[in-house]
């Protein structure tokens, strides 16, 4: 899972994708998922570090991450490689 | 002489090809020859075209949507009141003007924000359905009109108006029907978008001519220049347009506005017939998006709006100049992303 | 310390995305009613929860009194039973001054258990059995006539009775201007019919009319209906006193009168465009006391109020079940609270507040309730802060009519609660179990 190139994301959570020029605005908790992306960090350390981050159970994590990433898929923000 | 700096919120920046009031309101005040006037833009959406004219909007701050309320709107007024001093607000748009007329007494005890609105009885008065007791009142004829509730009653309509008719939604929407079928169908139309009941109007022919107009609310007319429009885009809007020496015009404008008491710009927009009859169709609450073209030929109605909102006198214009046009063009602005952005995210800019 | 936790979102940005800038503050979260904690409320008493603030009412109330009392020396209010007629209720109103105002003989019953003198009954409606009038002829109670029918079963029940006196009114229905007109219930006032109902009453030795009723419609958004309403009451009222020489006690114009909710498809905010009481009151004191009634002569003035009332005294408090996503990409919130508890959904975009704290980042989602039936949605599409499961909510202005209308629909009615003014909690309606429902039913020995 891969953020695509060139898709610059802000501090403050404004999101550009050139591709399509559109953009979109993501919460906190969306900035942290999409940092750890860039980073290139697996889907099972990302599930750890939101848990390391926040006070949250797995069920939720599982669930939000899930729904969270299949969005940016939708929105080709990200691809499966 | 030195121009007094006073700050000016407005809205209506949409200056696209269907144009809100709020950039050509802006434009008359920047020329102002007795105020040096900043500009507060209020916006509703992201790529209203005035958030990005930044040598005539000095700052942007984005509004609630009127569907939110008026508490939610003096409560985003009242964070924008603090980051900036606000002498006058001028709304430009018909569907925001109900919430700033509730909350106008407030914004001015409370913030010190001095608007120039009429009142909320004055301002219903006017309302496409109470059109006839307008005319009536205020001494101007009006197309005859009918409110109805059942499609039958059009039957009974037919002699008294005769076809074509109007059939015109309680708020926007108006259709002409040639026959009783088509009223029919448009009867079904209008209710379905707007409800009852349906205005059934008779139908005036003759030429469109519009008054954008200003007054005091004492029942002085300060200003009122009369165009007709010379060419229309495919969505009925002005494209061009040229002011009119009308003596008749000009005094029938006047007589609606001193004896309704208004209070703030408006546009009145009439029917003349071939025997030099004139109809009042409408009475828009606000500054035309052409009152532009008033400053243009030497009537400044937004100076004048903003000087009587700050409680002062002001004389009411003698005069204009006639065979003035207007014609209007677009133009493409060149914008970063990150103005996008900082408007998007932030709600300022 | 970790930072609060807030579900990832996403949002696309367009030229006709709702903004939600300024409509940050249009959530602040609400945790206390009456300073008292919603959480410890929904703690002790469960979910979903219904709230009643009696200050709320009570000041309320005395608003609405105020707005008529300061233009016209005579009026009474008769609290609207079918808008909530929980007795703890009920008795508020009734403490404040109120009569009550019945439709059923159930009402009727109820308003008698409470202790209103059934002279102080007002029994209105279509539905007014022969054991019913009779009741209502013996208590001495005002009976409003919907129509012939029920007065020449009235005059028969006369027949037989010897020095009792029956109270009459005749409920008037009539054309003020407003769509739609409501011509079901009374007697029309434009083609006759309420005079000839009033010629009939003033023949009959038994009858005698105290009294005229309307009920012009219901969350009237002009007041100058009443006006119009007012006028042709008067005009009746005139008849009768040419006719007899005498005048009528009261009239009554019923209620109708706007709360602070939005209706579905309005554009602007219910509380930006409804009219206040002082409008609602100008309009018909005026109307009234300009009519020509010699000072002393001045009927009284019943007003009926029902939804102006207790509307904003009623909070319904939920829990968000489960947050998903549907198949277009929308976000949506199922909630414990279904259209079985509140019937008002069907025609009111109702306010919901979050009742924890949250970001600044809003998300549009559809409030779906418990109920496993399509229809079950409380807001088709409202622009939420991001809840997510065992978070709570608050829906504000629900007293009128949900207490009442709400159905035993797959789920159980929740309990209620009322706050008094001294911030003190009462359960004034025990939450149902299954055997409240099930002790009704019986099944017959070959299917035991």
């Amino acid at each position: 899972m891969k953020v695509r190139k060139n898709i610059a994301i802000s501090e403050n959570g404004f999101i550009f994708n050139p591709l399509t020029g559109d953009s979109f605005s993501v919460n906190e908790t969306g900035v942290f998922i999409l940092q750890k992306l860039k980073e290139e960090e697996t889907i099972e350390a990302i599930l750890q570090s939101l848990m390391d981050e926040y006070e949250l159970d797995t069920y939720t994590a599982e669930k939000d991450l899930n729904d969270f990433l299949s969005m940016l898929k939708s929105y080709q923000l990200i691809t499966n490689d | 002489m030195t121009k007094r700096k006073v700050t000016v919120a407005a809205t209506g920046l949409n200056n696209i090809d269907s144009p809100g009031p709020g950039i050509p309101v802006i434009r008359g005040l920047k020329e102002s020859e007795s105020l040096d006037v900043r500009i507060i833009g209020l916006s509703y959406e992201t790529l209203e075209p005035g958030i990005y004219m930044e040598d005539l909007v000095d700052k942007v701050y984005q509004l609630p949507l009127p569907t939110a309320g008026s508490s939610v709107l003096k409560e985003r007024l009242r964070y924008i009141a603090s980051q900036e001093k606000i002498d006058v607000l001028i709304p430009n748009f018909d569907a925001e003007l109900h919430n700033f007329i509730k909350i106008q007494d407030d914004l001015k005890k409370e913030l010190n924000i001095a608007t120039f609105l009429p009142s909320q009885v004055i301002f219903d008065e006017r309302q496409k359905s109470e059109l006839g007791k307008f005319g009536e009142k205020y001494g101007v004829k009006v197309p005859e009109s009918q409110m109805i509730n059942q499609v039958m009653e059009i039957r009974k309509l037919e002699e008294r108006l005769h076809y074509p008719m109007v059939i015109k939604g309680r708020y926007y929407d108006a259709y002409i029907a040639q026959t009783y079928e088509q009223a029919t169908n448009f009867f079904y139309k209008v209710v379905a978008k707007w409800g009852y009941p349906v205005i059934v109007q008779e139908f005036v022919t003759g030429t469109e001519v519009n008054v954008t107009a200003i007054g005091d609310g004492k029942g002085t007319c300060i200003g009122a220049v009369a165009m007709r429009k010379l060419y229309i885009t495919d969505k009925g809007k002005a494209w061009s347009g040229i002011s009119l020496e009308d003596d008749e015009l000009l005094e029938i404008s006047k007589k609606v506005i001193e004896n309704s008491k208004w209070r703030g710009g408006c546009e009145l927009e009439f029917i003349k017939t071939k025997n030099d009859e004139y109809y009042l169709l409408e009475m828009n609450p606000r500054f035309p998006a052409w009152v532009y073209l008033a400053n243009g030929c030497g009537q400044n109605h937004p100076e004048a709006l903003v000087k009587m909102a700050l409680g002062e006198e002001v004389q009411p214009f003698t005069e204009y100049q006639s065979g003035k046009m207007f014609i209007r063009y677009s133009y493409d602005l060149i914008v970063d992303i990150a103005e996008f952005q900082k408007i998007s995210t932030t709600g300022e800019k | 310390m970790k930072p609060n936790y807030e579900s990832p979102t996403i949002q696309k940005l367009n030229a006709g995305m709702m903004n939600k800038f300024g409509s940050r503050t249009e959530y602040t979260p609400v945790k206390f009613i009456d300073n008292v904690a919603i959480a410890d409320l929904m703690d002790q008493y469960g979910s979903p929860l219904f709230v009643i603030s009696e200050r709320t009412i009570r000041q309320t109330y005395q608003k609405a009194l105020k707005a008529f009392r300061m233009r016209y020396p005579k009026v009474q209010f008769a609290w609207s039973y079918k808008t909530n007629y929980l007795n703890a209720v009920c008795q508020v109103f009734h403490q404040e001054g109120s009569w009550a105002e019945v439709v059923s003989g159930f009402e009727y019953q109820k308003a008698l258990r409470n202790g209103v003198p059934g002279n102080l009954i007002i029994f209105n409606g279509p539905d007014k059995s022969r054991e019913d009038l009779i009741m209502a002829v013996e208590n001495r109670s005002l009976i409003h006539i919907d129509h012939f029918d029920e007065l020449f079963m009235l005059i028969e029940i006369m027949e037989e009775r010897e020095d009792v006196k029956a109270r009459v009114a005749i409920r008037v229905n009539m054309d003020t201007g407003v769509y739609p007109q409501w011509d079901r219930f009374g007697f029309n006032y434009e083609n006759g019919q309420a005079w000839n109902a009033i010629v009939k009453i003033i023949a009959q030795e038994k009858l005698q009319l105290e009294g005229l009723h309307c009920h012009i419609g219901t969350y009237m958004l002009t007041a100058n209906a009443y006006a119009v309403a007012a006028r042709k009451m008067c005009e009746l009222a005139f008849a009768y006193a040419n006719t007899t020489g005498k005048h009528v006690k009261y009239l009554d114009m019923g209620g109708g009168f706007c709360s602070a909710n939005t209706l579905k498809g309005s554009y602007l905010q219910g509380s930006d465009i409804i009219p206040t009481f002082d409008d609602y009151a100008e309009a018909i004191t005026t109307t009234i006391l300009q009519f020509g009634f010699r000072p002393d002569e001045l009927p009284l003035l019943i007003l009926e109020t029902g939804r102006a009332l207790i509307d904003e005294a009623g909070y319904l408090l939920g829990t968000v079940l489960a947050t998903k996503r549907l198949a277009d990409g929308r976000r949506a919130t199922v909630l414990d609270i279904g259209i079985n508890i509140m019937f008002t959904s069907f025609w009111y975009n109702h306010r919901v507040s979050p009742a924890q704290d949250f970001t600044q980042h809003v998300e549009e989602t559809t409030l779906y309730g418990p109920l496993c039936m399509n229809i079950d949605a409380i807001r088709e599409s409202v622009i939420m802060p991001i809840l997510k499961k065992d978070d709570r909510v608050v829906v504000h202005e629900v007293g009128a009519y949900n207490m009442t209308q709400w159905m035993q629909f797959i789920t159980m009615r929740p309990n209620v609660v009322m706050i008094d003014t001294k911030g003190e909690v009462h359960l004034i309606r025990k939450q149902e179990t299954v055997n409240t429902i099930v002790d009704c039913e019986v099944v017959p020995e070959h299917l035991k």
